[in-house]
């Protein structure tokens, strides 16, 4: 497994959070994405980034491409030194039709990709981690 | 911090979309939006996202606060011309949207404004 | 370079033709019939091997840089032969063919240092092991693309967006509803939404043979989505074993219309769009 490109943008304000929009926008085109496979990944970007800047009071989202055998990949990682989910459960869990919006949004965003890791705990920060596979 | 223009047309304030927003560029949309309604005595709003290729769950909930909001104002919204692929990621997202209506582009949304300004002033 | 890569180096170096020649003479016979060009394979592996030795690559981890040229070729070998329609055991049996000249090679070179043999005899069948696994998985990816790209195609033709009337639209679902065919009615028939400026959507489900939770689920998305746009949608084809496990299940269909009959969906968006139908007798 090769990783070529990577690299990473501090998510401090919410202009950051527009830009890390346009550059998973980039990344995607460059991976020539379907329109509808960067729009989902890109949306999931702007919400992950949107929790590491309010709920986790800033920090940086990194990335980079995979490659496993013949498919390519985006991954990406949110990461901040926050206070944590407390209820990791509760947040990822939501019945599809609810669709609130209310909370992190972090089912929602789970279904927009194809792979979608979570490490958090009180005082510890947060950590998400997303792939999407050509 | 750009805002966004709000156009009159009669009795129908307009709205294009038409950049990434920030997070507080789409509050500041929903306030003056809200001034802008009582201000006027607008009982209509047309939002255009056709230009939107990101929708949120941000931008989701703004439009259905400002659908809400203008209601409480007794002023119909359509949001207009929504790309495919915002509609696919705003469903995946789970977010449908109750209580905002649509249309497929500017000329539906005037016609569909028109319909249930109609009904509603039947009703009074 | 480590003594056994240099061992490997210089039995794979000495003599080319003559490698290639008893290579060749390893091979079933059914392989040699292939002749010139299975000579010049063996001979473009070879290279690829001895340079990836040169650059210090380990046997054990072909995925390194320094056996990119050697990768590159072993891909080229597979996806030709799989283009020709062998099969995958036939490339890594061309590749294992390799072990006996090389270790006829490398006994002659420690005919006095048994030890020495030993590493380094390990070392080449490590290596044409490895060489011959990735074959293998070469060779598996690119059927699975073929299957891949036929299967696209097959779903692509099996969904098409049919204009019935100014305004209108049909899909007519055939066979199972998943997700993946779903992601694609919903693809194609947003996007005809949008360029014909067509208000109505009908989706005929007659040929979907089973209507669970979970089709349910995908029905429903794709009607949101229809919906969040502007349109609407009608789902027709609906026999009276689905509508009676839709009701069994309790699925909540969010007032959408449904019609037993592609015909009477017609009718309904019709009268929708303002169209009145009348006979001229």
């Amino acid at each position: 497994m090769t990783v070529e490109l990577s690299g990473s943008a501090t998510l401090a304000t919410e202009q950051d959070i527009v830009l890390a929009r346009q550059h998973v926008r980039q990344l995607c085109q460059s991976l020539k994405f379907s329109l509808v496979d960067q729009t989902k990944m890109v949306t999931a970007a702007s919400e992950l980034a949107r929790n590491t800047l309010i709920h986790g009071g800033g920090g940086q989202m990194r990335w980079n491409v995979r490659e496993e055998g013949a498919r390519r990949g985006l991954a990406l990682h949110f990461e901040d030194r926050g206070p944590g989910i407390a209820d990791l459960r509760l947040a990822l869990s939501d019945g599809w039709s609810s669709g609130s919006g209310m909370g992190l949004g972090l089912p929602g965003s789970k279904r927009l990709v194809n792979e979608f890791d979570i490490e958090t705990a009180p005082g510890q920060g947060t950590r998400v981690s997303i792939i999407k596979w050509k | 911090m750009e805002r966004i223009p709000i156009l009159r047309m009669g009795q129908t304030l307009l709205v294009t979309i038409q950049i990434d927003m920030q997070d507080q560029t789409a509050m500041a949309l929903q306030e003056d939006l809200a001034a802008k309604i009582a201000e006027t005595g607008a009982n209509g709003v047309m939002i255009d996202i056709s230009a939107l290729e990101i929708v949120d769950s941000f931008v989701g909930r703004m439009l259905s606060s400002i659908s809400g909001i203008a209601r409480i104002l007794s002023a119909v919204t359509v949001v207009v011309g929504m790309q495919p692929a915002v509609a696919i990621t705003l469903v995946e997202l789970g977010l449908s949207l109750p209580g905002v209506r649509t249309a497929l582009n500017v000329e539906r949304g005037m016609q569909l404004l028109d319909t249930v300004r109609q009904e509603k002033f039947l009703d009074r | 370079m480590n003594d056994t890569n240099q061992a490997l180096l210089d039995a794979l170096g000495a003599e080319e033709s003559q490698l290639v020649e008893s290579w060749h003479a390893a091979l079933p016979l059914s392989a040699q019939t292939t002749g010139q060009s299975s000579r010049g394979e063996a001979r473009q592996l070879l290279a690829g091997l001895r340079d990836g030795l040169r650059a210090g690559g380990a046997p054990e981890a072909l995925d390194t840089p320094a056996w990119a040229p050697l990768r590159q070729s072993l891909e080229a070998l597979s996806a030709a032969r799989a283009a020709k329609g062998e099969k995958a055991g036939d490339t890594s049996l061309f590749v294992l063919a390799l072990k006996k000249p090389m270790f006829d090679a490398l006994q002659q070179r420690f005919a006095k240092d048994p030890a020495g043999l030993g590493a380094a005899l390990w070392s080449a069948t490590s290596l044409v092991d490895k060489v011959a696994q990735h074959t293998v998985t070469t060779f598996q990816s690119t059927r699975e693309d073929i299957i891949r790209r036929q299967q696209q195609d097959l779903l692509e033709l099996s969904t098409p967006v049919v204009k019935l009337w100014e305004g209108v639209l049909a899909v007519p679902m055939i066979g199972v509803l998943d997700s993946s065919r779903t992601q694609l009615v919903m693809e194609s028939l947003l996007q005809s939404i949008v360029s014909s400026g067509s208000a109505l959507a009908i989706i005929d489900i007659t040929g979907v043979p089973t209507v669970d939770t979970l089709v349910a689920q995908h029905l429903l998305k794709t009607v949101t989505a229809i919906r969040l746009m502007g349109a609407d949608c009608i789902i027709s084809g609906i026999r009276p074993q689905i509508a009676q496990t839709i009701v069994h299940l309790g699925i909540d269909l969010q007032g959408i219309t449904t019609k037993a009959t592609l015909a009477d969906a017609l009718l309904v968006a019709l009268q929708r769009s303002g169209w009145r139908v009348s006979r001229t007798d």
